[in-house]
C-alpha cells in the first residue's frame, strides 16, 4: 500500500536524511521524500498497518531533524 | 580593514532585516512562515546587539575593574557577547545536544556548534575577538534563512504557474447559476463555462460554441473552436461564448486533475544525478569532519616531534574549526531537485509533461530518436484518394471495406467510415477476424469480404493487382474474387520537415522512421522529411523488435515517439518513450515517460533542448558548488581562508546555485 503524506522540513538535506530514516524504519518497504512539493511518499509492507508505521517513522525522523513535521 | 567589512556586513544584514520583517513580512502575501518571521527578528537583534557592542572596546570594559573586582570587565563583556551568541544560535546548540543525544553527531548543526563554541572559547582565552564566533553563527542562520525562503518562495511560485486547478463549476439550479466544488459534479451532470473561465470536467458540448485556449495545456497559443457535440478537455479556458458541458469524466478523473497530479508527482522520481548528489553528502560531512580533526591534531603533532618546533595547537585547531564551517552540503543539496522542478516545471507551460527527474536526464543524452509515422509524423487523417481496378461501384465497394472494417480503431478504417460517409450497421456484419499487420476478413451481408494489404491477398491466395499511386493500398477481395483496391493517402505534417532537422541541429546523431505502411510509401515520406533510415511493413510487434535491435547498436540514449495509442509496448522498451498528440487520452499518458500535449512534432526538439538546459544547469550547479568547497577547504588548511570566507562562500554558493537553478524555469525561447 502506498500513501502520501504532507511534511514541512525547511532544508533540502535534512529531506535526504528524512528519506534515509523512514526507508529504515520497519514496516516501510519504500519512502521517497519531495523537498520540493514537501511530501513524503511511504510504501508499506504487506500485512502493516500505516496508522501505527507512521508513528515510528516521524519518531525516526524528529531523530535526525528535530524540526520536522509529517502531518499523519 | 577586516573589522570594517564585518561591521558593514552587520549594518547591511540589520537593515535588509528590518525591512524584511516589517515591511515585506507584513503584507499578508509574502509567504514568510512564522518561524521564518521569528528568525528574521531573532537575526536583526542579535546583529544590531553585536554592532552595538562593537563600538565599546575592551578598555571601557576595562573601567569595571576599579568598582567591582579585578578582571570584572572582562567578564561583564564575555557576559554580554555570550547573551548575543546565545540569542542568534541557541537552537543550533539545542539541535547538537539533540543529535548528539539521538548518536548523530555529523550533522551541521552539531558542526556549527563545535566551530563557534570553538571560536569562543579561543577568544576567552586570549580575550580578544568574541566577534568572530558570533558573526559566523549569524551569517550561517542568515544564509539558512534565505535558503528556507527562497526555496519556499520558488517552490510555490513553480507550483502556482503550473497550477492550471479550476477552483469551481458552474452548476444549474433551479434556472440559477451556483458554484459548486467540481468534485462533486457527477459524471453525466451538465455544467456552464462561461467566457473567461476554465473548463473544469472533461466533457462533450450539447449547447453553445466557443472558441477555447488551450495554451495551459498544450502552450499552444493559437485557439481551437469548439461546437455542439464536440468533446473538451479540463484545463482550456472558454474565450468567447458560453457553454454548457456533459461531464464524461469525474473531476478526479479529468485531463487537468491527471496532468497536475503527474507534474506534482514527477520530481519524486530521483535523477541519478540526484542520487550521486546525496550519496555524496552522505560521505561528504564526516570525510570533512575527520579531516577537521585531523587537522587539528596531526600538524601540531609532527611539528613538535618532527621538526622541533612549537606545536601552535592555536592557529591549528582554528583552522580544523574553519574546516566544519564549510562542511554543511546545502547548496549542493538543495540546487539539484530545485533545479530539476523548476525544469519541469518550464517544460509543463510548453505543454510537455515530463514524468520524472530521471527521464530529464535520461532526454538530455538522447541520440538516436526514432517516429512512429502515423500520427506522429504524419497526421494520421487518411484520404481516400482513388479507387480503382474494381468492378462493382465505387460506393459499394467503400461501403463493403467501411463495414469490414467497422470494429477497427485504426486510421485507415476510420477514413473509410468517414468516406462511406454513415454509420454503418454493425448488424449487417459478423465473424470480424482481423489480421495483426495485414487487414480484416469478415462476412458482409453473408459475403466475405477480405479488406487489407498485398500480404493479406497472398495469405488468401488471391491474385491482386499493385497500385503505381503512393499511399496505403486497401486491396478488397469478396467472396475470394478480387474486387480491385482503395488507394488511400496520409498528409505529412507541415512541421515534421522542421522538426526532423532541427533535431539534428540540436545533437541528435540519428532519426529512425518506423512504419506499418508498404515501403514505397514508408520511403518516399522518410525522403521528403530528410530522415536517416526507415524500416517499413512492421507489424506491431516488428516495432518493438526493431527499436530493441537499436538500442543494442546504439550510443546514448534511444527516445520512441509515438501517437501512444497502438504503441505501448514500444513506448515502454525505449530508453525513454513520448506519446504525442496525447489531449485526453489516457492511455497514452500511463504508458509514456514524457507526454507532448499537443501534435507538433517541434515539440520533441523543444523538450530534447529544455532538457539539455536544466541538465547543463545542474551540472554547473555541481561544479561551481563543489569547486568553491574544495577551494574553501584547501585555502583553509593553509591557513590563508579564515571563518569569514568560509561562511561567505558557504552562503555565497547556495545562493548562487538557487537563482541559478531558477533559470531552469524560462524555456520559452528555447
Amino acid at each position: 500500500m502506498k500513501k502520501t503524506y504532507k511534511i514541512e522540513v525547511d532544508c533540502a538535506n535534512c529531506a535526504n536524511l528524512m528519506e534515509d530514516a523512514a526507508r529504515r524504519t520497519a514496516g516501510v518497504q519504500s519512502a521517497t521524500v519531495n523537498f520540493m512539493t514537501q511530501k513524503m511518499i511511504v510504501e508499506f509492507a504487506e500485512g502493516q498497518e500505516p496508522r501505527a508505521v507512521m508513528e515510528s517513522v516521524l519518531a525516526a525522523c524528529k531523530r535526525v531533524e528535530p524540526d520536522c513535521e509529517i502531518f499523519l | 580593514m577586516q573589522e570594517i567589512v564585518v561591521n558593514g556586513l552587520l549594518a547591511a544584514v540589520v537593515l535588509t532585516a528590518a525591512i524584511l520583517r516589517f515591511a515585506v513580512g507584513a503584507r499578508s502575501g509574502s509567504g514568510m512562515t512564522k518561524k521564518q518571521k521569528t528568525m528574521l527578528l531573532r537575526i536583526l537583534s542579535a546583529a544590531a546587539v553585536l554592532l552595538g557592542l562593537q563600538f565599546l572596546p575592551a578598555e571601557a570594559f576595562s573601567r569595571l575593574d576599579g568598582y567591582l573586582f579585578p578582571s570584572a570587565g572582562r567578564w561583564a563583556r564575555f557576559a554580554l557577547y555570550l547573551a548575543d551568541y546565545f540569542l542568534i544560535g541557541y537552537d543550533i546548540l539545542r539541535k547538537a545536544g539533540k543529535g548528539v543525544l539521538n548518536r548523530r553527531v555529523f550533522d551541521e548543526n552539531f558542526l556549527m556548534a563545535v566551530a563557534t563554541v570553538g571560536a569562543m572559547a579561543l577568544a576567552v582565552y586570549e580575550n580578544g575577538d568574541y566577534l568572530e564566533a558570533i558573526a559566523v553563527m549569524l551569517f550561517y542562520q542568515v544564509g539558512e534563512w534565505f535558503q528556507s525562503y527562497a526555496v519556499g518562495k520558488s517552490r510555490r511560485n513553480i507550483s502556482e504557474l503550473m497550477d492550471i486547478r479550476p477552483d469551481y463549476a458552474n452548476v444549474e439550479r433551479d434556472g440559477k447559476l451556483e458554484q459548486v466544488d467540481p468534485d462533486e459534479v457527477e459524471i453525466g451532470g451538465v455544467i456552464v463555462v462561461q467566457p473567461g473561465e476554465k473548463v473544469p470536467i472533461d466533457g462533450i458540448i450539447v449547447e453553445g460554441s466557443s472558441s477555447l485556449n488551450t495554451s495551459a495545456l498544450t502552450g499552444e497559443s493559437l485557439p481551437r473552436e469548439a461546437k455542439a457535440g464536440d468533446e473538451v478537455v479540463s484545463g482550456c479556458v472558454n474565450m468567447t461564448g458560453v457553454l454548457r458541458i456533459r461531464t464524461t469524466k469525474e473531476f478526479g478523473e479529468s485531463t487537468v486533475s491527471k496532468i497536475l497530479d503527474l507534474v506534482e508527482n514527477a520530481s519524486s522520481r530521483k535523477s541519478r544525478s540526484e542520487d550521486f548528489i546525496s550519496r555524496f553528502a552522505r560521505i561528504y560531512t564526516p570525510a570533512v569532519c575527520y579531516s577537521a580533526l585531523a587537522l587539528a591534531v596531526l600538524p601540531p603533532l609532527v611539528r613538535m616531534l618532527g621538526m622541533g618546533l612549537p606545536a601552535d595547537w592555536g592557529t591549528w585547531l582554528y583552522r580544523a574549526l574553519t574546516f566544519l564551517v564549510i562542511s554543511c552540503p546545502c547548496a549542493l543539496v538543495i540546487s539539484i531537485p530545485l533545479s530539476f522542478f523548476a525544469g519541469i516545471g518550464g517544460a509543463s507551460r510548453e505543454g510537455i509533461l515530463v514524468k520524472g527527474s530521471n527521464y530529464l536526464e535520461i532526454l538530455s543524452q538522447t541520440k538516436v530518436v526514432v517516429f512512429d509515422k502515423t500520427g506522429t509524423l504524419t497526421q494520421g487523417v487518411f484520404e481516400v484518394n482513388g479507387i480503382h481496378h474494381n468492378e462493382m461501384e465505387d460506393a459499394k465497394l467503400i461501403e463493403y471495406a467501411a463495414l469490414a472494417e467497422s470494429a477497427s480503431s485504426h486510421p485507415i478504417s476510420r477514413s473509410l467510415q468517414r468516406a462511406y460517409g454513415r454509420e454503418p450497421d454493425r448488424a449487417r456484419v459478423s465473424d470480424i477476424q482481423e489480421i495483426s499487420g495485414s487487414g480484416v476478413i469478415a462476412k458482409v451481408d453473408g459475403m466475405e469480404v477480405a479488406a487489407g494489404n498485398d500480404k493479406l491477398m497472398r495469405r488468401l491466395g488471391i491474385p491482386h493487382i499493385d497500385c503505381h499511386s503512393t499511399g496505403t493500398i486497401i486491396h478488397m477481395a469478396v467472396n475470394g474474387a478480387y474486387a480491385g483496391h482503395i488507394v488511400i493517402s496520409d498528409i505529412v505534417k507541415p512541421r515534421s520537415k522542421d522538426a526532423i532537422s532541427s533535431l539534428k541541429a540540436a545533437g541528435v546523431e540519428k532519426t529512425v522512421m518506423l512504419t506499418g505502411d508498404a515501403k514505397k510509401v514508408a520511403d518516399q515520406v522518410a525522403a521528403s522529411l530528410g530522415v536517416d533510415q526507415v524500416y517499413s511493413e512492421l507489424l506491431p510487434a516488428d516495432k518493438v523488435s526493431k527499436v530493441e535491435e537499436l538500442l543494442e547498436r546504439r550510443r546514448g540514449k534511444l527516445a520512441f515517439v509515438g501517437d501512444g495509442i497502438n504503441d505501448a509496448p514500444v513506448l515502454s522498451r525505449a530508453d525513454i518513450g513520448v506519446a504525442m498528440g496525447a489531449m485526453g487520452s489516457d492511455a497514452a499518458i500511463e504508458a509514456a515517460d514524457i507526454v507532448l500535449m499537443d501534435d507538433d512534432p517541434m515539440k520533441m526538439t523543444k523538450a530534447i533542448k529544455i532538457s539539455r538546459k536544466c541538465l547543463g544547469i545542474v551540472y554547473q550547479n555541481i561544479v561551481l558548488a563543489l569547486g568553491v568547497k574544495l577551494a574553501c577547504l584547501l585555502l583553509g588548511a593553509v591557513g590563508v581562508a579564515n571563518m569569514y570566507l568560509a561562511i561567505f562562500a558557504d552562503v555565497g554558493v547556495m545562493i548562487l546555485a538557487v537563482l541559478n537553478a531558477i533559470r531552469c524555469l524560462f524555456v520559452r525561447k528555447l
